[in-house]
């Protein structure tokens, strides 16, 4: 299993309480991890299943059995793990992942017990350093970068500009969050030193065209033949 | 009516003044202010939810001004509604009459009374005030030719201490080329700063708002210092305000004077009087006799 990857799906641990209110007077579950982005956000690896089982069975809820899905949004991994586990998930009333809402779904749709989710979903992240996630894409669907620098002002604005700052930033600083150098400015920099600062700032960006973007969105590649 | 704004910023000198829509369904104060003011400045500027605060819709407000003898100048921000909503609203607010369209990008719910609002964002300033004068030229959002279509005077907004100022004025410039003819600026304390900044903006050639807030008392000055202004007030103007038997009454006097003083540099001057809209009519009454002109 490798742990020094960078995460991705950003997660954080929701509350015990909130976690007790859904199962509700379920008394019996099965415990699911991811060894993948779950595990290095310290939400879902095998110290936060452990620590889980210890919560519930003081509450009285019986933990049939842990396991940690390699890659718990790769649905066949899921699926695997949950029929290797097959007795302890049996003995289960319901699963409990504590895994982003994409993992939490490849567990109910490959299992007949209901599946809770210990963990909310926040942001696709990059990782400067462990524990330690920013977010910088979002997947939007119509990327910006090359006439922006390489800095993206849909996910690194609060307000996702296209056509330069909204000019609230006091010293430098995001209006939304002081923390936040406006990533207006970091772009500017960027196109001044690149020499290419009027054409770019200039040329006024047309409203993003949202129509390819309903929700769900798949991709299915078609296998070219030889490879 | 008296002149619109429009004809009277083609014709020179223009005062404007901002009023908040009430939030209640009750305003007396407001329609009497509005009453008062309505010879007296070009424009009555109607803000949309100003600083994520929720108000009366701004283009309902901007058509009360307008049964009481004013030419509201209507603001709408990207925050609220998407390009669907703000389409329609443009057609709304041009056939209940509103002529002027002040654009802006509005301020992030969280800073608000609705933190846990969605934001919009759907379409940017700049965008929106493409489409605004799409519209004014007859052209849809798709460059179809629409009949029937609104007129507006667009404008918008730009902040003179934004630094760096360059990207400043190349947004300025931005929505000068996206179809926008006046601009409303942050508050001014001093001249000097004005003249700097006309300098700066001179190549847009866009119509130039002045901002001007009447301080109120010194709590308001150390407020506006510390939360709103990002160029401190002028040491002169603050000793003013401090010393001054009646601190109200001075912020007046130095705003009269203020705009009596620009009068003859700039295209106008947009008094906004935070929680003084009620000392708007005095105030105007001071610039008409000619306070430190």
């Amino acid at each position: 299993m490798v742990y020094n990857a960078p995460a991705m799906i950003i997660t954080k641990k929701k509350d015990f309480e909130e976690i007790l209110f859904a199962i509700g007077d379920t008394r019996s579950l099965f415990l699911l991890g991811c060894g993948d982005c779950a595990t290095l956000c310290k939400t879902g690896g095998e110290p936060e299943l452990k620590e889980m089982s210890q919560k519930l069975v003081a509450k009285g809820i019986a933990v049939t059995g842990t396991a940690v899905v390699p890659a718990a949004c790769h649905e066949l991994d899921t699926k695997r793990v949950l029929r290797k586990h097959k007795d302890e998930v049996d003995k289960a009333q319901a699963v409990l992942a504590l895994i982003c809402g994409a993992g939490v779904q490849s567990v109910g749709d490959n299992t007949d017990k209901p599946a809770y989710s210990g963990c909310d979903s926040l942001f696709i992240g990059n990782s400067k350093r462990q524990l330690h996630y920013y977010e910088k894409c979002s997947a939007c669907g119509e990327c910006v970068l090359n006439d922006t620098a390489g800095l993206c002002p849909e996910t690194r604005c609060p307000k996702s500009l296209l056509n330069g700052p909204c000019g609230g930033a006091v010293g430098g600083k995001c209006e939304v969050n002081s923390e936040n150098l406006c990533v207006w400015i970091d772009i500017y920099n960027r196109l001044k030193k690149a020499g290419k600062l009027e054409n770019l700032l200039l040329k006024i960006s047309a409203p993003k065209d949202n129509s390819g973007l309903a929700k769900p969105q798949k991709l299915e590649l078609k296998r070219e033949p030889g490879r | 009516m008296a002149k619109s704004f429009r004809d009277s910023l083609e014709a020179g000198f223009t005062i404007t003044a901002e009023i908040p829509p009430p939030k209640s369904v009750s305003f007396p104060k407001s329609i009497e202010v509005a009453k008062k003011v309505a010879g007296k400045v070009a424009g009555l500027n109607v803000t949309d939810n100003q600083r994520g605060m929720m108000r009366m819709s701004s283009m309902a407000f901007s058509h009360i001004l307008l049964g009481v003898g004013c030419d509201p100048v209507w603001q709408i921000c990207c925050r609220d509604r998407n390009r669907l909503a703000l389409q329609s609203d443009l057609l709304g607010a041009s056939a209940l009459g509103i002529k002027n369209v002040c654009v802006m990008t509005g301020d992030y719910p969280t800073l608000g009374d609705n933190p846990g609002a969605k934001a919009v964002y759907d379409l940017d300033a700049v965008q929106l005030m493409k489409l605004t004068d799409g519209f004014s030229n007859g052209k849809d959002i798709r460059g179809g030719v629409m009949k029937n279509h609104p007129d507006f005077f667009v404008g918008g907004v730009v902040n003179p201490f934004y630094e760096p100022i360059e990207l400043e004025l190349l947004k300025l410039q931005k929505k000068v080329n996206a179809g926008a003819k006046f601009f409303q600026t942050q508050p001014f304390f001093d001249i000097e700063s004005v003249d700097t900044f006309l300098e700066q903006a001179k190549p847009s050639g866009a119509k130039m708002l002045i901002g001007v807030t009447p301080i109120k008392s010194m709590k308001m000055l150390k407020f506006l210092n510390e939360n709103v202004l990002t160029k401190p007030i002028p040491d002169g103007v603050s000793k003013r305000i401090e010393f001054a038997s009646d601190q109200m009454m001075e912020g007046l006097k130095i705003s009269a004077e203020f705009i009596n003083g620009i009068r003859d540099r700039v295209d106008g001057a947009h008094i906004m009087p935070i929680n003084q809209v009620a000392s708007l009519p005095l105030l105007l009454d001071m610039v008409e006799e000619g306070n430190g002109a």
